[in-house]
C-alpha cells in the first residue's frame, strides 16, 4: 500500500477555464455580471428591465443559463441584443466550460457589458467561477428575510445584492430591512439595490450604478 | 445535485495522480471540504459511488475531512471558529473579519494497493 499526497483543488479544472474566459473578456474590455439567485426571484425580469434601460447606452450581450428550454434567450433576444441560451439538461449550474462554449457564439468586438443569467439556484453557483468580473444575487421579499442566513456562500461570495419585488412588501410577511441587514452580516461589502420590476422603481440606480463600473455615461 | 459533477472531478484528478503502471486499485481517497462550500457528504459518497464504478476507485474509502468556518479578525487580531454562519468576530463583534478557513474543496491525498508480488519489483 502506498499514500500519494495531491493537495489539488477540486475544481481546478473549472478554475482554469474560467481563468481563460476572464482573459478572453479582458481582452475585449467586457464587463461580465454572474446573476445568482433561486428559482422565480426575478433575474430575467430585471435583466428586461435593464435591457430597456441600457441598450441604447451600451452595447450589451446576454448568456441564458436553463436547465431546460431556450424561453429565456427568446425573451432577451426581443430586446434586439445578442443572446445565447445554454441548456444544461438537467445540470443545476453554469460551469466555466459552457460559458466558453457560449462566448464562441457571440461576436464579442464593441460589446461593453456582458450578463450571464445563471441556473436559478442558491446553492451550487456559488461554487464555480465562470470567469465574470462580479456575482450579483437577487433575493425577492416573496422569498423570506432569512435567505442569506440559509445560503451564506452565495451572499458571501456575491458583490451586489438586488433585493426584487419590493412592490409586494404590503402582502408578504417579509421584513426588507432585515433581510438586507442579515445579508450585510454575512457579507457587509455588498453594494445593495431595492427593485421592482413591476413599477421600475430602482431599477435606474442599478442601472447608472453598473453603467459607471463599466465605464460608460448613462 | 452538483456533487455528481464535483464527485466526477475529483475521480478525474485522482486517475492523472496515480501511476499508470501498475494497474492497482485504489484503497481511499481524501478530500477536505469546508462548511462553506456547499458540498452535502452523504450526496458526495453516493456520486461517487456512482462515476467510480467499474473504474480503478471502484469500492475506494471516501474520507471526507470537514473544516469549520474560522475567521481572523482586523480589529482584535482574534481567530475563531464559528458555527453560526454570520461574518463578525464572537470576541469583539468587528464585521472587519477575514475568512481563514471554511471554502475549501480539495483532493488532499490518495491510498493506493501494492502490485501483486512476483508481477513487479
Amino acid at each position: 500500500m502506498s499514500v500519494i499526497t495531491i493537495e489539488r483543488k477540486v475544481l481546478e479544472k473549472n478554475d482554469e477555464i474560467a481563468h481563460q474566459n476572464r482573459a478572453l473578456l479582458a481582452r475585449h474590455g467586457i464587463l461580465a455580471l454572474n446573476m445568482v439567485s433561486s428559482p422565480g426571484a426575478g433575474k430575467t425580469s430585471i435583466l428586461e428591465r435593464m435591457l430597456e434601460r441600457i441598450k441604447e447606452h451600451v452595447p450589451i450581450a446576454v448568456i441564458e443559463g436553463d436547465v431546460q428550454t431556450d424561453l429565456d434567450a427568446r425573451r432577451v433576444a426581443r430586446y434586439g441584443v445578442p443572446a445565447v441560451q445554454i441548456v444544461t439538461r438537467g445540470g443545476c449550474h453554469l460551469e466555466a466550460n459552457l460559458v466558453r462554449d457560449a462566448l464562441a457564439g457571440l461576436a464579442l468586438a464593441g460589446i461593453k457589458i456582458l450578463i450571464i443569467e445563471n441556473v436559478g439556484n442558491l446553492v451550487c453557483p456559488s461554487n464555480y467561477d465562470l470567469g465574470e468580473a462580479f456575482k450579483v444575487v437577487v433575493a425577492s421579499t416573496t422569498e423570506g428575510d432569512d435567505k442569506p442566513m440559509k445560503y451564506p456562500a452565495m451572499f458571501r461570495n456575491a458583490s451586489v445584492l438586488i433585493i426584487n419585488k419590493i412592490d409586494l412588501l404590503p402582502y408578504v410577511a417579509s421584513d426588507i430591512d432585515a433581510l438586507q441587514s442579515n445579508a450585510l452580516a454575512i457579507n457587509p461589502a455588498l453594494t445593495v439595490f431595492r427593485t421592482s420590476c413591476t413599477t421600475g422603481e430602482g431599477i435606474s440606480a442599478w442601472c447608472d450604478w453598473l453603467l459607471a463600473k463599466a465605464g460608460v455615461r448613462g | 445535485m452538483h456533487e455528481l459533477s464535483i464527485a466526477t472531478n475529483i475521480a478525474e484528478i485522482v486517475e492523472r495522480h496515480i501511476p499508470a503502471e501498475p494497474v492497482v486499485p485504489v484503497l481511499r481517497v481524501a478530500v477536505r471540504v469546508g462548511r462553506l462550500a456547499g458540498v452535502v457528504p452523504d450526496s458526495l459518497e453516493f456520486c461517487f459511488r456512482a462515476v467510480t464504478a467499474g473504474t480503478r476507485l471502484d469500492g475506494a474509502a471516501l474520507d471526507i475531512e470537514s473544516v469549520p468556518v474560522t475567521l481572523m479578525c482586523g480589529a482584535c487580531g482574534r481567530t475563531s471558529v464559528i458555527d453560526d454562519i454570520a461574518f463578525a468576530c464572537p470576541a469583539c463583534a468587528s464585521t472587519g473579519v477575514v475568512l481563514q478557513t471554511g471554502t475549501e474543496l480539495q483532493v488532499t491525498e490518495v491510498e493506493i494497493a501494492d502490485a501483486p508480488s512476483g508481477e513487479h519489483a
